[in-house]
């Protein structure tokens, strides 16, 4: 049971793969310093204890994908404090928004013999489009040392220190070579959300966007310059197309198909 | 409330904690006599194989992580398996080594995360980790750090514990200097020997008595403890080579589950995971895997789901050692990867995630993207066999009051350390050819 002084901490999931809460469990150092100062309330990939809301602080995993979540989601904004999302899933509808392009029926009759047995809605969006939210974390997963500033600054009563600035300047914080000028290869760097510390640069590979977009990224252009690369007008639309196919700026990014065609959730 | 034995009762849990992704349980008991049980599945479906289709077949090793945060490796490895096996391509060498390095690290972090924070508490009568530290803070710390040194491995191969970056069809994109993996190494040496402390920790917990008559299905390897393999042996007599996996095995979909049930073609219900893996190939254990697993009192197979979570620590034993080995014969090799070109194909992938064998199958155009694409992922593989289970617990112990028959029958699911957002959105019946 809960001292009184303690904020409470609920960890929610929707449709996801477990990354992002399983970051929280991989903070191994910190682990039982944050359950010193947070009461876990409701965690239940953690738990089979849960105590009754409201929660302060909720992290939200996963995106909106069925009627149910549709309540469920209200539920849990009307029983949190403060609602932070984790994660692409939570913040842009994650990679399974690329039904959102398409038919949900044929989807269904793809994977499983007798549609019938479900219940699902024809998009995955983004915790944002439901109810209101007060902070969001990128990233696909999530990066361990944002989530343990996101809670830290929670815990101090002060706005989270996390940089929005694109993962072309991580780069060159740490004076790795450009892929893309140097070696050719296709990178989302100079429009996606810093975050992973320009991991994928790092390993020789380019960025493939995983964090999603910065503000006002300049799409086009980005599209022009992978052109340049001679990567296909069919691979540029697969790489914005990925696990923020659904974010506002790549939602209707297209290099290969007329924008018209697409559907609105 | 709690009552009891005679009459009809239905028990149910709602939302199963201290399992990854969302399930529920149902238990139905008519006149004192259990009528039905059912491992509930509605964790939402998320439909990837639909969407593989017509991506670069350089894709999905992104992609299917993203099925599950908790073993992307698996995916990747099966995925980049099939899609070789398509392409006509052999990975070897010191990039096979590298990738049986990432899969060690995986092993160990799911492995120890199952152990400590999912499974231990059931044991031990506490509601979560966190609760357990209070009473036993050492055993909690030494477990988040074996699980740190797991994910270590994965940074420094894949560069992050979750959905790694650095694989790739054809093997990665960069490889490390041998220097690079030095530090590791002594992290490693540290973890081989807290590993050896949990196995000693687990086996000393208690244990029901229930032996269950399980089909044991695993990838086999000639000299290795299966990881890495591409055929699928049984302790019955099955001994295939992965191509053919789907003209054995069945995939129902069933109405309480978005997971659909495997079973093998006219033997039924089997089970995949650590009690399969150590039951098979016992024998090729690391050395210290096997003096720990002696010392642990496990015989040449173990058939008490119960102790699976000494299975699990015998099991993170082998990975550290094994992975102590390949760094100790890791040589950079001249390239990160093997050329690619794209072709018409289909190919197989099977590999051993943590909670049992990862089937692929893609089909490949001539412009290099994925016409068709199968997943089989364990637990879809293994649900049948937990209701069994479940059922036979729940039938041998009515008499329990209802919190305590739910709470062991929870248990009883968490034996198998079920992975719902693996299981869920699979399977193509229509590929079934018998």
């Amino acid at each position: 049971m809960s001292t009184v002084s303690k904020p409470s901490l609920a960890v929610w999931k929707f449709a996801s793969c477990d990354g992002c809460q399983l970051t929280l469990l991989d903070c191994e150092d910190e682990l039982l310093a944050v359950t010193d100062r947070l009461d876990i309330a409701y965690f239940l990939e953690a738990s089979s204890a849960t105590v009754a809301g409201p929660y302060d602080l909720s992290l939200v995993e996963g995106s909106i994908t069925t009627p149910d979540d549709v309540e469920r989601i209200l539920e849990v904004r009307r029983q949190s404090r403060f609602l932070v999302t984790i994660g692409a899933c939570a913040t842009a509808g994650g990679i399974q928004a690329l039904r959102n392009f398409t038919d949900v029926e044929e989807l269904l009759r793809i994977v499983y013999a007798t549609p019938a047995f479900l219940s699902t809605l024809g998009t995955s969006t983004a915790i944002s489009e439901h109810v209101d939210v007060d902070f969001e974390l990128r990233g696909c997963p999530i990066d361990r040392s944002q989530l343990l500033e996101v809670i830290g600054a929670y815990l101090a009563g002060r706005d989270p220190e996390i940089p929005s600035h694109s993962v072309c300047v991580e780069c060159k914080q740490k004076t790795n070579v450009c892929v893309m000028v140097a070696h050719g290869t296709p990178c989302l760097g100079p429009i996606t959300h810093a975050g992973c510390g320009a991991l994928c640069p790092t390993f020789n590979r380019g960025c493939y966007g995983c964090f999603g977009p910065v503000e006002s990224p300049n799409t086009d252009a980005m599209a022009g310059a992978l052109a340049v690369t001679g990567l296909s007008a069919g691979a540029i639309d697969r790489l914005f197309h990925t696990f923020n196919a659904w974010s506002e700026p790549f939602r209707d990014m297209s290099v290969s198909v007329p924008a018209p065609t697409r559907r609105q959730p | 409330m709690t009552h009891r034995a005679t009459g009809n009762r239905a028990l149910s849990t709602g939302a199963l904690a201290r399992v990854e992704g969302e399930g529920a349980m149902r238990i139905e008991i008519t006149d004192g006599r259990l009528v039905d049980v059912k491992l509930n599945i509605y964790e939402p479906p998320r439909f990837f194989e639909g969407f593989l289709r017509g991506r670069g077949y350089g894709e999905p090793a992104d992609i299917t992580a993203r099925i599950c945060g908790i073993c992307p490796v698996a995916y990747q490895m099966s995925a980049c398996t099939a899609i070789e096996d398509a392409l006509g391509v052999t990975v070897d060498g010191q990039l096979r080594a590298l990738r049986h390095l990432l899969y060690c690290g995986e092993w160990i972090e799911s492995h120890t995360l199952h152990i400590h924070f999912l499974h231990a508490p059931d044991f031990l009568g506490y509601d979560s980790a966190v609760e357990m530290a209070a009473a036993h803070r050492g055993v909690v710390e030494r477990g988040l750090e074996v699980k740190k040194i797991g994910n270590e491995i994965l940074e420094t191969i894949g560069g992050r514990a979750i959905h790694p970056v650095n694989v790739k069809v054809g093997g990665f994109y960069r490889v490390p200097a041998r220097r690079e993996l030095q530090p590791l190494r002594d992290r490693l040496e540290r973890g081989h020997a807290l590993a050896l402390e949990v196995v000693d920790f687990v086996a000393g917990l208690d244990f029901p008595d229930q032996e269950m008559g399980y089909e044991f299905v695993a990838v086999a390897h000639p000299n290795e403890y299966p990881m890495l393999g591409n055929r699928v042996v049984s302790d019955r007599g099955l001994d295939i080579d992965a191509s053919t996996f789907l003209e054995h095995v069945q995939e129902d979909h069933v109405e309480h589950s978005t997971a659909l049930h495997a079973r093998l073609i006219e033997r039924g219900e089997y089970l995949v995971g650590p009690l399969a893996r150590y039951s098979l190939h016992a024998a090729k254990l690391a050395p210290t895997a096997v003096a720990a697993a002696n010392g642990a009192g496990l015989g040449t197979t173990c058939h008490n789901p119960f102790r699976s979570i000494v299975v699990r620590a015998v099991e993170v034993v082998h990975a550290f050692e094994t992975a102590l080995a390949i760094i100790d014969g890791y040589e950079q090799p001249d390239r990160p990867d093997v050329p690619i070109e794209a072709r018409r194909g289909i190919g197989h992938g099977v590999t051993e995630a943590p909670r049992g064998l990862l089937y692929h199958r893609y089909e490949i155009d001539d412009d290099g993207l994925i016409a068709d694409a199968v997943i089989i992922p364990p637990t879809s593989q293994n649900q049948a066999t937990i209701e069994h289970d479940l059922f036979h617990f729940v039938e041998r112990h009515l008499e329990l009051e209802d919190d305590e028959l739910r709470r062991q029958a929870e248990v009883t699911i968490r034996n198998h350390d079920p992975c719902i957002s693996c299981a869920t959105h699979f399977l193509d019946l229509t590929v079934v050819r018998s």
